[in-house]
């Protein structure tokens, strides 16, 4: 296997055995980038002069025999709405284009600290609002199975630099399926962990309450091994979780014994294809040849998913994204009248459409009149969304369902259809929703060759079980050693 | 047809924690270094996150205690959203729905003649985070507006009201009262000059109609109080433009809505600020940032005790213990707490509480003001103050001695003077009462056998003779008692 498509954990052992090393990853994943990324357009920025000091760095760590991070010379990419200290940090948005952040993010912080190599900063649909990266106000990510399509968004960036080799490893956010949605389109995995698991200290807020960092992986293992570098409580983000985080890898190969997978029977299955219908099918089959029971189970408030995140995503955000004025940092208007038409230009010109969309969404639901019918109705849905996910997993340990209802479009195919890009999120919104972890994994692939993912669901907190159930799958089938071509 | 005056408070007090309310910046007032205390947090830079500081939520609960409110078990945060250059975030972290306290009171004395009290509701006291400051070009070149962002975060508490004010004077007499509450269980300096204590006043009118019928006009919330006689003048200012309107207009509170007004205090009036169009909508919602905060019995108890006796009881109390006059327990309790305490060391060390508080509200004060020094360092101790009196109390010095020795322990060259520097300096100057030695008897008989012409004049019935010969008497011995000379020089007389 090549170095661009080799997975971190294979990496991290050459590199341990003296076969390779960090600065020859690293450049083998620059080779790449300067070779493929002019029609993947996955990245917004290359550090790769510093990339390289850094592996050089490692390298020579390694050779004297001093302690080594987890992650030691291993090139990871950022979503670019992670803010890393001195490295323009942008959102895709013309509003933070020349945004240059005095501090590291948590999780920059954390991969620092375990010797990681931070190679670039991708694209994104500006400030996370999306699910193509078509509305990023710099590029549009395609896909690298097919650039014709879509490589999925929010963090499509990310995505598509596992799937493209561009490295081996990325971090993304999910705030209502901007990890699972691309590692799905794109062939690779994706984890959205619980609620709270990763602290979100240095992620530009999108949803405060949904968003979540998470990883991207070539497969199960990799995945397991960036978040436990990454979990745990931060006491600058007070809604991290104070819980301790196992060593997800240590335990990983050990299958789930008596595993009960849920699947939800009466989904509305207008909409969905048939190709992942046929996948999420063969899914379950393989669970039940490996001794899993498979169990029904019946979700009632999930045809509710979509419209209640689509307030209270919009509503955090309006609050969120108002800080963007043009006052203290970003873009201001060259032009204006006076102190409110400074406001009204700065943002509105340097916002894109969807961003404006939802704000006005927000604005709309948390003003004074509507905001009972509208936030506060969809706070009370969300709890009981919540209690649907507590009810079901009295009776599973872990539920299987597709990610998106179609494998990747293509690019432009939903661009002027904002509703039906807001519908394609109906099963991913729900994990956000209830705070629950989610995985997606591949598990099928489309006639024209895209890959179709797997979603796993578990109860909050219960990541172990949501990796270990994840690589029970992948052991048994190929789907993850597929790599575009 | 005549009206009463309504008025309600809003106080914005800034508590006095070392940092800010959720970022561990600087709270110091330092407008001359502009921006040099803030962080990510205060300056709202993306992806950065509020922490909530513990001290004071601590100090806020102290507050909502002091003024006799409820503490709920649960209390959240929202945001108040709104857009100005001194609010990084578009949004001042508050509360909205949930207050961490509620339902209080605080009793003022509204009459000092009659010592009428009256309570004044509290609706609630909630923590918000301060904005920063804009300061405009006032030069009219228009220069461009600045921006200060150390104050952006500073932790405030805003303490509302009842509507239970009835005039510009109880509204002064209420922020005094509480004002001094807060300094005496420490949250706050309550510094207007610097903005720790600012004030808003809600005022209208109920204009009463010969049918007995009542009509309230509109309300009106004056901003830009800065200061006990901004805010008594302010009121009074818009009673009588409210009065006159009015008269003018006939419009009542149903016809207009809430209006803001500026107070300009060079000018004396109040000027419109925000019109009736563009009401605020702050579209409140929880912060999803921020958990909500759980209080337990135990802490209200534990809170509870740490607050000390509040200014009013122990006024009442220096009246009836130490029976002082209002006005002397008034002038002590408003010294503030450090005064107040340095008073009952004083009056409890002599004996004598009238005397401790005349030498405390006209020596001690006066010296004080003089010095421009603070109570704590006053170079007398009250202990040796304490000391002085008692001297007095014991016939050992006279008044006018202890004075004296009051100026000489001021002067006192090295470090604090000692109770033992009293006796040093009554045996230094000779101040001591000589009453009952030999030597004074043969002195007023030396005296008496001088003034021939004097002794008759007394004999004769000129009693005012005495007097010459006191001072005749005192000028051969200092420290002697003249009451004591003028029974020696009588009985010889006689």
């Amino acid at each position: 296997m090549s170095i661009t498509s080799a997975t971190a954990s294979e990496l991290l052992a050459k590199m341990n055995s003296g076969e390779i090393s960090s600065e020859e990853i690293t450049a083998a994943c620059l080779d790449q980038i300067s070779r493929r990324d002019g029609s993947i357009n996955a990245f917004l920025s290359v550090q790769s002069e510093a990339a390289l000091e850094k592996a050089r760095e490692v390298d020579q760590k390694r050779k004297s025999g001093k302690p080594l991070g987890k992650l030691a010379g291993i090139p990871i990419a950022l979503k670019d709405n992670l803010c890393v200290d001195g490295v323009n940090t942008t959102c895709a948005s013309k509003m933070l284009e020349h945004f240059v952040p005095p501090y590291d993010a948590h999780i920059v912080e954390q991969l620092k600290a375990a010797d990681a190599v931070l190679i670039g900063k991708t694209n994104m649909d500006e400030f996370a609002m999306g699910s193509s990266t078509e509305n990023s106000a710099f590029k549009t990510t395609t896909n690298p199975w097919n650039t014709a399509y879509a490589a999925g968004g929010s963090s499509g960036g990310s995505a598509a630099a596992v799937s493209a080799g561009f490295a081996p490893l990325a971090l993304g956010s999910d705030t209502g399926g901007s990890i699972r949605q691309p590692a799905s389109f794109c062939g690779v995995v994706g984890l959205k962990p619980t609620y709270g698991r990763v602290s979100r200290y240095g992620l530009v807020a999108f949803a405060s309450s949904l968003d979540q960092i998470g990883p991207f992986a070539r497969d199960v293992t990799d995945a397991a091994l960036i978040l436990e570098t990454i979990a745990g409580k931060d006491r600058r983000d007070t809604t991290s979780l104070d819980a301790a985080v196992p060593e997800f890898t240590s335990r990983l190969e050990q299958p789930l014994e008596n595993l009960k997978v849920g699947y939800i029977e009466h989904l509305h299955e207008e909409g969905l294809h048939a190709e992942v219908k046929a996948a999420t099918l063969q899914a379950l089959d393989v669970y039940k040849s490996l001794g899993a029971e498979l169990v029904p189970i019946t979700l009632p408030h999930a045809k509710y998913c979509v419209a209640t995140y689509y307030i209270i995503a919009p509503s955090e955000a309006s609050s969120n994204l108002a800080r963007y004025d043009g006052v203290h940092y970003g873009y201001r208007a060259p032009h204006f009248e006076n102190m409110i038409d400074m406001y009204a230009a700065s943002r509105g010109e340097a916002f894109g459409d969807e961003v404006k969309r939802r704000i006005m969404l927000g604005t709309y639901a948390l003003s004074s009149g509507y905001y009972d019918a509208y936030y506060l109705k969809a706070l009370k849905v969300r709890r009981l969304i919540r209690n649907d996910f507590e009810q079901a997993f009295q009776n599973v340990d872990i539920i299987a369902t597709p990610v998106t209802p179609t494998p990747a479009f293509t690019i432009g195919e939903l661009v002027d259809d904002p509703l039906a890009m807001y519908l394609a999120d109906i099963f991913t919104t729900s994990a956000n929703l209830s705070g629950i972890p989610g995985i997606s994994i591949p598990a099928g692939m489309s006639k024209n060759s895209l890959p179709i993912g797997l979603q796993l669901l578990a109860p909050p907190l219960e990541e172990e079980r949501l990796l270990r159930a994840a690589r029970m799958f992948e052991r048994e089938t190929e789907w993850h050693l597929k790599r575009p071509v | 047809m005549d009206y009463t005056v309504i008025i309600g408070l809003e106080v914005h007090v800034q508590l006095q924690t070392r940092t800010k309310l959720f970022c561990g910046c600087s709270t110091k007032f330092n407008p001359d270094h502009p921006n040099t205390q803030t962080c990510p947090v205060c300056l709202g830079l993306p992806g950065a996150l509020p922490v909530l500081n513990r001290e004071a939520f601590h100090l806020g609960m102290k507050t909502g205690l002091a003024i006799n409110c409820e503490i709920p078990s649960f209390t959240k945060w929202d945001r108040k959203q709104y857009y100005y250059p001194d609010l990084p975030k578009a949004y001042q972290i508050s509360q909205y729905d949930l207050p961490m306290s509620q339902n209080g009171w605080l009793e003022i004395e509204i009459d000092p003649e009659t010592r009428e009290k009256k309570k004044v509701g509290i609706i609630r006291a909630h923590l918000e985070e301060d904005a920063g400051k804009n300061s405009h070009d006032e030069s009219g070149r228009g220069q461009d507006s600045k921006v200060d962002l150390n104050r952006c975060g500073t932790p405030l508490i805003e303490i509302v009201s009842e509507p239970d004010l009835r005039s510009a004077q109880e509204a002064r007499i209420y922020l005094e009262e509480l004002k001094l509450l807060l300094t005496y269980i420490d949250v706050s300096d309550c510094n207007m000059q610097e903005g720790s204590l600012r004030c808003d006043a809600n005022v209208n009118l109920h204009v009463h109609q010969a049918n007995g019928e009542t009509i309230p006009t509109p309300i009106v919330e004056i901003k830009n109080l800065n200061s006990f006689r901004g805010v008594e003048q302010a009121i009074e200012y818009e009673v009588q433009r409210q009065w006159k309107h009015w008269q003018e207009t006939g419009l009542s509170l149903k016809d207009v809505p809430k209006e803001t007004r500026g107070w300009d205090a060079d000018r004396g009036v109040t000027l419109e600020q925000r019109g009736k169009e563009d009401a605020a909508d702050y579209r409140y919602f929880p912060d999803p940032d921020l958990a909500p905060v759980t209080v337990t019995d135990a802490e209200r108890e534990r809170v509870s005790k740490e607050i000390c006796e509040r200014p009013a009881d122990r006024r009442a109390r220096f009246e009836t213990t130490y029976q002082l006059s209002v006005y002397d327990a008034a002038v002590i309790i408003d010294q503030g707490l450090a005064v107040a305490d340095y008073f009952e060391t004083v009056a409890e060390g002599c004996g004598n509480g009238k005397q401790a508080a005349n030498w405390v509200t006209q020596d001690v004060l006066r010296e004080l003001k003089e010095r421009e020094l603070e109570i704590a360092a006053f170079p007398i101790q009250p202990k040796v103050l304490a000391a002085l009196l008692q001297k007095v109390n014991m016939d050992k010095i006279t008044t006018n001695s202890a004075r004296t020795v009051f100026q000489e322990l001021l002067n006192h060259a090295e470090g604090l003077p000692g109770v033992e520097q009293i006796q040093t300096i009554i045996e230094n100057k000779g101040l001591a009462l000589v009453s009952d030695t030999g030597e004074l008897d043969s002195i007023v008989q030396a005296v008496v056998d001088k003034n021939e012409k004097a002794v008759a004049d007394f004999q004769s019935g000129k009693q005012a003779a005495v007097g010459a010969l006191i001072g005749q008497v005192m000028r051969e011995i200092k420290g002697a008692d003249p009451k004591v000379i003028r029974e020696l020089l009588i009985a010889k007389m006689s």
